[in-house]
């Protein structure tokens, strides 16, 4: 009997490879390829006057250098805009290369192709650009105020205006028992995988194809984008994703400049060409998330129940909207996590500034919604003197309102916003058991005879994974009996090769070792989507599994033919198909595999037993009408919406009393991410978004200045977490509620834990000091200059009193 | 992210070294690398020539003796911080090293290098100045020695002249019946400080202090050493004598704005330091004094 | 603009040391270590994610010390002993007890950061063959890793010096 793969903490099959330096990265490819440094921006705001690169093309060793007036066709057109939405009525993107004007620091002017990096960035500095210096925008505050606009032909700075409500939230709040009025603001930070953008293009002149490897979340998108861009027919690019040294969410994003014009020189220097993106470099021209300022009108009753809640906020798009709305769409929506406010009201400003673009960084808008609410959530206790627990807990969804619709909203897929299942109250006790809620406020005061502040923090959230439109899977059995499992998705370290292989396994009927999968290349998947959304288990897991289903149920068919036995009384394990209770009447999958392919010529020992002289009725063709030759199953997943997965994360801090330091002493999180394929993963998922979460809360901002220069494009001043800045252990405890839209029950996991943890620590933190805390993220710094602040308020109240 | 083209020397001489760096006066001397190289590769550096001195084995050793502790130019962190002699005679040495970056870059970068550095922000130019220290220099006309005090002369900036290489450090041995402490704020562990703040505590037989000096790292232009022993009344060491101390050293410094903090919350971690570590450094006196009866 | 022409720069024979085997290339001066073991030796498996020595991705232990790779010239590293992480292997291909950690607890994502840290690991265990949890997060405190949040990896260190210490016994 086949051992249950499902559910099981399976070691994953990725790691021999990279545990031993033989993992294949971007620039791990095609040894000597030439490479490519790219001359940005050193302006924020400024139009191009003239770009002289006389300097460059007689160096030795450069092979080549581009400038917009280089670029011909559709590459001389500003990049595209993914994904445009009716609401976006001022989209713009850049183009591959500047034409007459910069917008941010860091966008790209012009490209040399050289021996090496080093020849090619000594080229960058000698070419010479005159610019006329236009005033930059930075900042919310500046982009509303549009003394000064990003783009002359965008008024005040809006990309766009969006809103969205259910019944009448101004009216319920005016009506309300109470109601509050509230201002967060949240900072940028960015996904910063430890490998930046990377991209290596090889174009064969003899086969007419361009090959692309590129550090993506997207192969199929970016084979699009080469395609279109080089005026390429689709059919003659493939795009292969090798290891991808983390992505996070920027590199969903695509095509970067970059990954056209690698092809794009290639293919005229017919040599292999590469680019390598270095760290300052992804600071300041890969994508940046998270810049929020909100504004939460909130009426409630005695119990803490929303009556109507009302969010305006400005959301901080950059220089140009690629990605479209989808960021500040997905907070607008999310933000309502596991609540059920009767009257929602909700509009957003997508607002332009001379700054990096923003576009999706693991939890993709979910974090600032979910701190909205959290905040908000906290403000009625405190308004009312309640347990922040009991708040929440009045506003639930309950189990049996599922499938529960929040109003008549569209979510970011441009579908209902209806929750497929869930069971939020249950999640909260598990919270609270595992944090302690209850015990906290005698272990406050323990801290406090000693001298100590001490705080607790919980926020809850509702995510919405497995967006659609579509994947796929193919999964083909070997006549040697291995499984070759495809799927288009790509991988950036989240265990995919295993977790996919534990479900053809289960599926199948086969040893989890003999199955072999291969992610994100367009050569064995052209039609796929990508990895985002959490949607890479939901998605390709579904289809993979239904397609290991139809692979089996052929493998059952030939197999009954076979051993004349009805396809009833057949099981599969182990790769061995059985009669069951006849266990000396089997047939192995690989057999099988032989015996579906009629064949004319035979090779070996084992395809000689499918020739057309040992097999076939001859009265039928070798091959049915509504059959296909070989063993194997492919199907696609389409789900109607999205499935929501849940969570709640709870914090316990320490606030030094002299220095302001923060110190996590407990971090807990409970999650429901329906069926669990592979719980070593996920947890390893939760923890490193727990690690970003804390990075995000504590530590990592994008420190502009007035000019636009980012102040900290470096690893010593943006401040990423080690381990002595995360929790010793973050405690975890799961909850599994299937989801009814997918046939494993599956709800993604792949950014949880991120979420809720800017709203979980400015949560525990005013509870440790006792006034509000309304801006994350916080450093000491702040904390200290806010201690003062309160106390001056305070001493300013006294003698009034 | 690539270095600009430059010459490259790897003297097996000191002589040879030092010739090279006056025929190139712009010439810069590799000796860790730990600060130098990444400046190099953000092209922030422009060097023409690097003189690489680490073939110098004669200027890899280190020596204890009762005056104190001597170093070569191209002793690591790293052997310094293990070094038990070193601790023993002036454990200052080690209480600030062990703050220095991360064990992987101690184990490259040099102490003296990042003493001629001469960042603000750095440990060991302050601890140099707070033992009362100095730096041994050379160049094709001969040697000097340039004590600490005159040695930071702004930010970034010492009192070698362009042809001159240092060649070796001294810091001299903790006085009789005197104790350390050192102890810094760093956003995240191992990055600079925000504020650093060494202490030297003396004791008299009475247990009272004769002399108490606190040095600060990241709260000025150049280390400043602090003479703090007038605010213990005494010589007794209580809240009001810790407090004084700190708002005594304020008064010297010079705190500035950044992205990490506020030059008020500068302010506020070098008064809480200077306390925790005068309190630390008072302790450490009263426990060697035992230990010296004891033994 | 300050730099030498490109035109006139020289190239040099440098012989390193690489996982006990040596390695003749030609290269200028400022070849960074990083790039010379990946680009000129072939050696990948040593990553480079920041370049200015914070995040520990290309560390590798020169004379046994775990040391930045993109922080030292190639020129300069020719006196010394070279182990990345291919050299971490043992000759039959069985895995080091860092390696095997790493597999048993779940110890990387992405993979780009491990080698840095398997390298640290390798000497720190090799120093304190039985580290307790602080001291085993004090080993690794100087590598940067943004998919695990390094709790797997703290179990990994102390996994990799059990194993480390059961192959010593045997």
């Amino acid at each position: 009997m086949t051992t249950k793969m499902m559910g099981e903490r399976v070691p994953r099959v990725e790691d021999d490879r990279l545990v031993t330096g033989n993992g294949r990265y971007s620039d791990d490819l095609v040894p000597g390829a030439l490479e490519m440094a790219v001359l940005r921006s050193p302006h924020a705001h400024a139009q191009i006057v003239s770009i002289d690169v006389e300097a460059v093309l007689d160096l030795h060793g450069v092979h080549a250098v581009y400038t917009y007036e280089d670029l011909t066709g559709a590459l001389a057109e500003p990049l595209p805009l993914l994904i445009p939405h009716p609401t976006l009525t001022h989209g713009r993107t850049q183009y591959t290369l500047a034409k007459d004007e910069v917008n941010y620091v860091g966008e790209a002017i012009a490209v040399v192709v050289a021996d090496n990096r080093y020849i090619a960035e000594d080229a960058v500095d000698r070419i010479e650009v005159e610019y006329k210096l236009l005033t930059p925008v930075v900042g919310i505050p500046a982009a509303r105020a549009a003394r000064d606009l990003v783009h002359a032909d965008v008024p005040a700075n809006k990309a766009a205006t969006m809103h969205q409500s259910f019944g009448d939230a101004d009216a319920a709040i005016d009506a309300a028992p109470h109601r509050l009025s509230l201002d967060f603001t949240i900072e940028r930070s960015a996904s910063m995988p430890l490998e930046g953008r990377g991209t290596v293009a090889r174009w064969d002149e003899d086969l007419n194809r361009m090959s692309v490897w590129t550090s993506t979340q997207t192969s199929t998108g970016v084979r699009a984008a080469v395609a279109s861009k080089l005026g390429l027919d689709l059919g003659q690019v493939d795009v292969v994703t090798p290891d991808v040294g983390g992505g996070f969410g920027v590199k969903i994003m695509h095509p970067w400049p970059e990954e056209l014009l690698v092809p794009m020189a290639a293919k005229a220097l017919r040599h292999p060409v590469k680019f390598i993106e270095d760290r300052r470099e992804h600071f300041i021209s890969a994508a940046h998330e998270r810049g929020q300022e909100q504004h939460i009108e909130v009426g409630f009753d005695d119990e803490g129940r929303m009556q109507g809640l009302s969010v305006y906020f400005w959301h901080d798009n950059g220089a140009y909207t690629p990605y479209g709305l989808i960021v500040p769409i997905i907070t607008s929506t999310q933000l309502l996590g596991p609540y059920k406010p009767p009257n929602y009201s909700v509009t957003f400003e997508s607002l332009y500034t001379n700054t990096v673009i923003v576009t999706p960084y693991r939890g993709a808008g979910r974090p600032q919604g979910v701190y909205a609410m959290e905040r908000t959530m906290d403000a009625i206790a405190a308004h009312l003197g309640k347990d922040r627990v009991a708040v929440r807990e009045a506003n639930f969804i309950q189990p049996e309102d599922f499938p529960y619709a929040q109003g008549d909203l569209l979510f970011q897929d441009g579908r209902p916003l209806i929750y497929d299942s869930g069971d939020y109250p249950e999640l909260m006790n598990k919270a609270k058991a595992l944090i302690d809620w209850e015990d906290f406020e005698a272990y406050r005061e323990e801290a406090r005879a000693a001298g100590r502040k001490v705080g607790i923090g919980i926020a809850c959230y509702v995510e919405g994974t497995g967006v659609g439109p579509y994947e796929g899977g193919h999964v083909h059995v070997e006549t040697t009996g291995k499984v070759k499992v495809s799927t288009g998705l790509t991988s950036q370290g989240q265990g995919h090769q295993t977790a996919f292989a534990q479900i053809v396994a289960d599926e199948l009927g086969v040893p989890f070792e003999s199955v072999e999968v291969v992610t994100g290349d367009t050569r064995r998947s052209p039609y796929s989507v990508g990895t985002f959304a959490s949607r890479a288990a939901v998605m390709s897991g579904s289809a993979i599994a239904l397609a290991a289903r139809n692979a089996r149920e052929k493998a059952l068919r030939i197999a009954a033919e076979a051993l004349e036995a009805d396809v009833d009384d057949l099981e599969i394990a182990d790769g061995i198909v059985r009669v069951k209770g006849a266990p000396q009447s089997q047939i192995e999958l690989g057999t099988l595999a032989v015996l579906s392919n009629p064949l004319r010529y035979a090779f070996d020992e084992a395809s000689s037993a499918a020739t057309q002289f040992a097999v076939g009725d001859p009265n039928k063709p070798p091959v049915d009408e509504d059959d296909e030759p070989g063993l194997e199953g492919k199907d696609y997943y389409s789900p109607m919406r999205c499935t929501f997965a849940s969570g709640i994360h709870a914090v316990i801090v320490e606030t030094d009393p002299e220095t302001a330091e923060i110190k996590i002493l407990r971090y807990a999180v409970v999650h429901d991410c329906g069926t669990l394929i592979n719980p070593k993963i996920v947890e390893g998922q939760i923890h490193g978004g727990v690690a970003q979460g804390v990075g995000g809360a504590l530590y990592e901002r994008m420190a502009y200045d007035e000019y636009g220069q980012l102040q900290n494009a470096s690893f010593m001043d943006f401040l990423m977490p080690y381990v002595t800045e995360v929790p010793d252990e973050i405690e975890v405890d799961h909850q599994e509620t299937p989801s009814p839209l997918n046939p494993l029950g599956l709800k993604g996991a792949g950014e949880a834990g991120v979420i809720p943890t800017s709203a979980v620590f400015a949560s525990a933190i005013e509870d440790a000091e006792g006034f509000p805390i309304t801006a994350m993220p916080i450093s000491p710094s702040e904390l200290y200059a806010l201690r003062l602040e309160h106390e001056h308020d305070k001493d300013v109240e006294r003698p009034a009193k | 992210m690539k270095p600009a083209p430059f010459r490259y020397e790897r003297p097996e001489t000191l002589d040879r070294a030092l010739a090279a760096l006056a025929a190139e006066p712009g010439a810069k001397v590799l000796a860790g690398g730990q600060s130098l190289i990444p400046l190099m590769s953000m092209r922030l550096s422009s060097v023409p020539l690097l003189i690489d001195i680490n073939g110098l084995s004669d200027l890899a050793h280190i020596t204890v003796d009762e005056t104190g502790v001597r170093f070569g130019a191209i002793v690591r962190h790293s052997d310094l911080l293990e070094h038990g002699g070193a601790r023993e005679v002036q454990p200052l040495i080690a209480a600030a090293l062990a703050h220095v970056a991360h064990p992987t870059i101690r184990n490259r970068g040099t102490t003296v290098g990042s003493i001629v550095h001469a960042d603000a922000s750095g440990e060991m130019p302050m601890i140099l100045c707070l033992t009362g220290g100095s730096l041994t220099v050379a160049s094709t006309q001969g040697r000097r020695e340039i004590a600490a005090t005159d040695l930071f002369i702004g930010p970034l900036e010492t009192s070698l002249e362009a042809e001159e290489i240092a060649v070796e450090a001294f810091m001299p041995a903790l006085a009789a019946g005197s104790g350390i402490a050192y102890d810094e704020i760093a956003r995240r562990h191992g990055d600079y400080a925000l504020c650093g703040v060494g202490a030297v505590v003396t004791l008299d037989e009475q247990g009272r202090v004769t002399h108490a000096r606190t040095g600060y790292v990241s709260v000025s232009e150049t280390p400043v050493i602090v003479d703090v022993t007038e605010c213990f009344d005494e010589g007794q060491v209580d809240e009001r004598s810790l407090t004084a101390a700190g708002e005594l050293a304020l008064g010297q410094l010079d705190p500035e704005t950044d992205i990490h903090g506020t030059s008020d919350y500068r302010a506020q971690l070098a008064r809480s330091l200077t306390a925790r570590v005068l309190r630390t450094a008072h302790e450490d006196a009263r426990a060697r004094g035992a230990q010296k009866v004891s033994a | 603009m300050s730099m030498t022409d490109p035109i006139s720069e020289e190239t040099h024979p440098v012989r390193l040391r690489v996982n006990g085997i040596s390695y003749d290339i030609d290269i200028p001066p400022r070849r960074l270590l990083s790039d010379a073991l990946r680009h000129d030796i072939g050696l990948t498996g040593t990553h480079v994610g920041c370049e200015h020595g914070v995040c520990g991705a290309c560390t590798i232990l020169v004379d046994g010390k775990p040391t930045r790779a993109c922080l030292m010239f190639a020129i300069g590293a020719q006196d010394v002993e070279i182990t990345t992480v291919e050299g971490l292997t043992r000759q039959d291909g069985t895995l080091a007890p860092v390696q095997q950690a790493f597999k048993d607890c779940h110890g990387l994502q992405c993979g780009f950061c491990t080698p840095g840290f398997l390298t640290t690991i390798a000497a720190g265990i090799s120093d304190n063959p039985d580290p307790d949890q602080e001291q085993a997060r004090e080993m690794i405190a100087g590598n940067l890793c943004r998919c695990t949040g390094y709790q797997n990896i703290v179990a990994s260190v102390l996994r990799a010096a059990e194993l480390q210490r059961e192959e010593d016994a045997s």
